[in-house]
C-alpha cells in the first residue's frame, strides 16, 4: 500500500471519519506549517474536516477549479468579429455571464471556420462517476443553487430544489442542446481536450489542471488559446472547486518518512518550483507574489477562480450523494426526462434518504 | 466371482483376474479415505471461494453496512434492505429495463443464430472459412467489443454512421447510436446480437448435424416440400438445442455488465441502465454492502428460480 495519498477534496470526509488519514495538526504545530501560509479555499476544501474548523488532515497540495479556454484566433479574426456584431450590436469578447457564454456558443454553433464545421462549447456530461456533476454545478451555483440553508445543516428543502436553481438546470441543458458538438452524451475531462485539440468547438469547459498542456498544445495552445474564468449567473458567481491535498496514509509503515515528504513539499521554494514545472500551487507565498499573474497565461484567471471556488458535499457518503446527483441530472439533461423542478425533487429526496442513513438528522422546513 | 447386474436384467457371470495385485492403501487408509484426500482441497477451496462468500453475503444482507461508513456501528435491519429495494421505483424500473434487454437480445440472436446455422448446414464451398469468420466475434473479449463499438458508433467520425447515412440519406452527425434515448438501448441488443449470435449458431448448428440423414430421405420419398421438412423435421428437432442456446444466453444477458457499461454507462440517464450495473453502483461506488447484498440474493433468487422453471420445461420438451 500507499504511504502519501493526493486525495480528492470530496474524500476528506470519508478519510477523516474512518481514520484513513493521519491527522496533522501535532505534525504542522511542530514544523511550524501554518495553514495561514495557503489560499483559504484550498485549506477548506482540501485540509479541513469537519469543514470551517482547525481539524487537518491533508497539506493542499494541487490547487484547482473549473475554468474555460476559448479559441483567442478565431475570436480575434475580423470577419468573425464583424458578424458577431452585426448580428449581436456588441464585440466579440471571451464571456463573463452565462448568458452571454451561451449567445457566443450559439454564434459559433455550426460555423464554418477554416472549410471545418465548428460547435459552440464544450460542456460535462459524464454519467458514470462525476463528470455531469462537476459540470451543471458551475451553473447551479451561479443561479442560486445551495447545498442546504446556511443557517440550519442538512436542510436542503428550498435550497438544492429552488425555483432558482431549477431555472440553472433548465440553463444547462439548454446550452448543451444548442451549442455542444454531437454524439457528447457521455464526454468529460478527455473528451473536453480532444474536442479542443481537434478544433472543434470555440470554448472549453475543463480544469485548469490541464491548461499548461493545453498552452503547450501546437496546433491550439500559444497565441490561439485564450482562457476566462466560469461566467457568473443572475444570482452570484462561483466556479466548482477542483484539486487535492496530500495525506498521509494511517496504515502506512513509513510514516516519518510521509511526515517529511510533506515537510519538504510545504516549503516555498519547492512550491514555486512546482508551479513552474505545472502543478498548481496553493501556497500565498507563490500566488500572491507580484509576478505570479505574469507567470503563466492562465494565472490571472486561475487566481481570480480559486476565490470564487465552491465544492460538492465532502461528507463521508459523498459517493453516494454523487452518484445521486449524476443520476437525476443526466436523466434531465440528456435523457430528458421530467422537469428541472421534478430532477431537484427528486434529488433532495434522495439526500434526504443518504443523510438519514447516515444518522444525520435532516430538516426539512 | 463377482456377479454383476447388467442394467437389461440380464445376469453376467465374470471370472476372477488370475492373481489380482493388492491395492495401495497409503499409510494404512481405505480407498474411500484416499478418494476424500484427493476431493477434499478442491471442497476447501470451494467453501473458501463460494460457500463461505455465499453465507457471509446472507449474512450481511440483514445488515446496515457501508463500507464509505465504517466507523458507523454495525446495525441488525433485518428485512429492511429487501422491502427498500422491492418498493423502489428505480430498481424495479432497472429490473425492466434489463428484462427489455434480455428478452430482444436473445430473441435476435436466436433468430440470426438459427438462420446462421442453417446456411452453414448446407456445407457450400468455404464453409469452414465463413464458419470461423463468423465465431470471431464470440472470441473478443467483452471490453474490447465496448470499446471499439463506442468508437464505430462516434457520430463524427465513427463509421456506422457514415453507412446508414450511405442508405439513408440522413446526416451522419445528426443521431448517436449510444446517445440518444430512443436508439441507446436498441443499440446494446444490435452489439449483443452481434457478438452473440454466431454462439447461438454453435448450438443450433450441433443440433442441426444430430438429425438423422434418413428421415429427410424419407420425408423426400413421401414428397415432402423443404418447406414441410422444416417445419415437420428441422424444427422440432432442433428446439432442445434453441431452448439450451436461450437458456444460456438469457442467463448471461441477465447478468451482461461490462460491454454495456463500456457503451453507455447505463446511459442517457438510465435509459439502458441494467440491473448489474445498478448492483455495481449500490456496491462498489456507493460501497453500500449490507443493501447492495440483499439486491444479489433477490438477482440470484430470480435467475434460479426462473431458470429452473425453463429446465423443467426443456426436459418436457426433450421426453416428447
Amino acid at each position: 500500500m500507499c504511504d502519501l495519498i493526493i486525495g480528492d477534496s470530496q474524500w476528506i470526509g470519508g478519510a477523516a471519519e474512518n481514520h484513513w488519514y493521519v491527522k496533522l495538526n501535532d505534525f504542522f504545530d511542530k514544523e511550524k506549517i501554518s495553514m495561514d501560509d495557503f489560499v483559504p479555499a484550498t485549506v477548506v476544501g482540501y485540509s479541513e474536516w469537519p469543514k470551517n474548523t482547525p481539524n487537518y488532515w491533508a497539506l493542499p497540495a494541487m490547487a484547482d477549479a473549473v475554468g474555460w479556454t476559448y479559441r483567442k484566433d478565431w475570436f480575434a479574426r475580423p470577419d468573425i468579429q464583424a458578424a458577431f456584431k452585426a448580428k449581436y450590436n456588441r464585440d466579440l469578447a471571451p464571456p463573463k455571464t452565462y448568458d452571454e457564454l451561451k449567445q457566443v456558443a450559439e454564434f459559433f454553433q455550426g460555423r464554418e471556420i477554416d472549410g471545418k464545421k465548428v460547435y459552440g462549447a464544450y460542456i460535462f456530461t459524464e454519467r458514470g462517476s462525476e463528470g455531469i456533476t462537476m459540470g451543471v454545478t458551475n451553473v447551479l451555483y451561479n443561479y442560486g443553487f445551495q447545498y442546504e440553508n446556511p443557517k440550519k445543516a442538512y436542510q436542503m428543502q428550498g435550497y438544492v430544489n429552488s425555483a432558482d436553481a431549477a431555472k440553472g438546470l433548465e440553463f444547462y441543458k439548454d446550452l448543451y442542446k444548442c451549442c455542444t458538438a454531437p454524439g457528447m452524451t457521455n464526454a468529460y475531462m478527455q473528451e473536453g481536450l480532444d474536442a479542443f485539440k481537434s478544433g472543434q468547438v470555440a470554448m472549453q469547459m475543463n480544469w485548469f489542471a490541464f491548461f499548461p498542456g493545453l498552452y503547450k498544445d501546437p496546433n491550439v495552445g500559444g497565441d490561439k488559446i485564450g482562457f476566462f474564468v466560469n461566467p457568473a449567473g443572475p444570482k452570484a458567481h462561483f466556479t466548482q472547486l477542483g484539486g487535492q491535498g496530500i495525506s498521509v496514509v494511517a496504515t502506512s509503515d513509513h510514516k516519518d518518512d510521509a511526515l517529511a515528504y510533506i515537510k519538504w513539499f510545504a516549503q516555498p521554494a519547492v512550491q514555486q518550483k512546482w508551479w513552474q514545472l505545472g502543478g498548481y500551487s496553493a501556497l500565498k507565498a507563490v500566488v500572491d507574489a507580484p509576478d505570479f499573474p505574469k507567470s503563466a497565461p492562465f494565472a490571472p484567471q486561475f487566481l481570480e477562480s480559486m476565490a470564487i471556488v465552491k465544492d460538492f458535499w465532502a461528507e463521508p457518503s459523498y459517493a453516494q450523494l454523487l452518484l445521486d446527483m449524476q443520476k437525476r441530472v443526466h436523466d434531465y439533461v440528456v435523457a430528458d426526462k421530467g422537469t428541472s423542478q421534478q430532477a431537484l425533487d427528486l434529488l433532495v429526496k434522495d439526500w434526504t434518504k443518504v443523510f438519514g442513513e447516515q444518522g444525520k438528522t435532516v430538516a426539512s422546513e | 466371482m463377482t456377479t454383476i447386474i447388467h442394467p437389461d436384467h440380464a445376469s453376467v457371470t465374470r471370472a476372477p483376474p488370475a492373481k489380482s495385485r493388492p491395492a495401495w492403501r497409503g499409510g494404512g487408509l481405505s480407498d474411500r479415505s484416499i478418494a476424500w484426500l484427493f476431493v477434499a482441497p478442491t471442497i476447501a477451496l470451494l467453501l473458501a471461494i463460494n460457500i463461505f462468500p455465499l453465507i457471509w453475503m446472507i449474512r450481511l444482507s440483514f445488515t446496515s453496512l457501508n463500507l464509505s461508513m465504517s466507523y458507523l456501528p454495525l446495525r441488525f435491519v433485518g428485512l429492511d434492505n429487501f422491502r427498500d429495494i422491492l418498493t423502489d421505483d428505480d430498481v424495479w424500473a432497472r429490473l425492466q429495463t434489463t428484462a427489455r434487454f434480455v428478452i430482444c437480445s436473445v430473441a435476435l440472436q436466436v433468430i440470426v443464430g438459427f438462420g446462421l446455422a442453417l446456411l452453414i448446414n448446407r456445407r457450400f464451398r468455404g464453409h469452414s472459412f465463413w464458419t470461423t469468420i463468423i465465431l470471431l466475434p464470440m472470441m473478443l473479449s467483452p471490453a474490447v467489443v465496448g470499446n471499439f463499438w463506442t468508437l464505430l458508433f462516434q457520430p463524427q467520425i465513427g463509421p456506422f454512421n457514415y453507412l446508414v447515412s450511405l442508405f439513408t440519406g440522413v446526416p451522419p452527425s445528426s443521431f448517436s447510436m449510444t446517445g440518444e434515448v430512443a436508439l441507446a438501448p436498441w443499440t446494446i441488443v444490435l452489439v449483443d446480437t452481434w457478438m452473440w449470435a454466431p454462439y447461438v449458431m454453435l448450438i443450433c448448428l450441433a443440433g442441426l448435424r444430430s438429425i438423422p440423414d434418413y428421415i429427410y430421405e424419407a420425408a423426400e420419398v413421401d414428397r415432402a416440400s423443404p418447406w414441410r421438412q422444416f417445419w415437420s423435421i428441422t424444427l422440432p428437432m432442433t428446439v432442445p438445442f434453441l431452448m439450451l442456446a436461450v437458456l444460456f444466453r438469457a442467463i448471461e444477458d441477465f447478468k451482461m455488465f461490462d460491454m454495456v457499461n463500456l457503451l453507455t454507462s447505463g446511459g442517457p440517464g438510465s435509459t439502458t441502465e441494467l440491473v448489474s450495473i445498478t448492483l455495481k453502483r449500490a456496491a462498489f461506488e456507493k460501497w453500500r454492502t449490507g443493501y447492495s447484498s440483499a439486491l444479489a440474493i433477490i438477482l440470484f433468487v430470480t435467475v434460479f428460480g426462473a431458470a429452473n422453471i425453463y429446465v423443467k420445461a426443456l426436459n418436457r420438451v426433450k421426453q416428447r
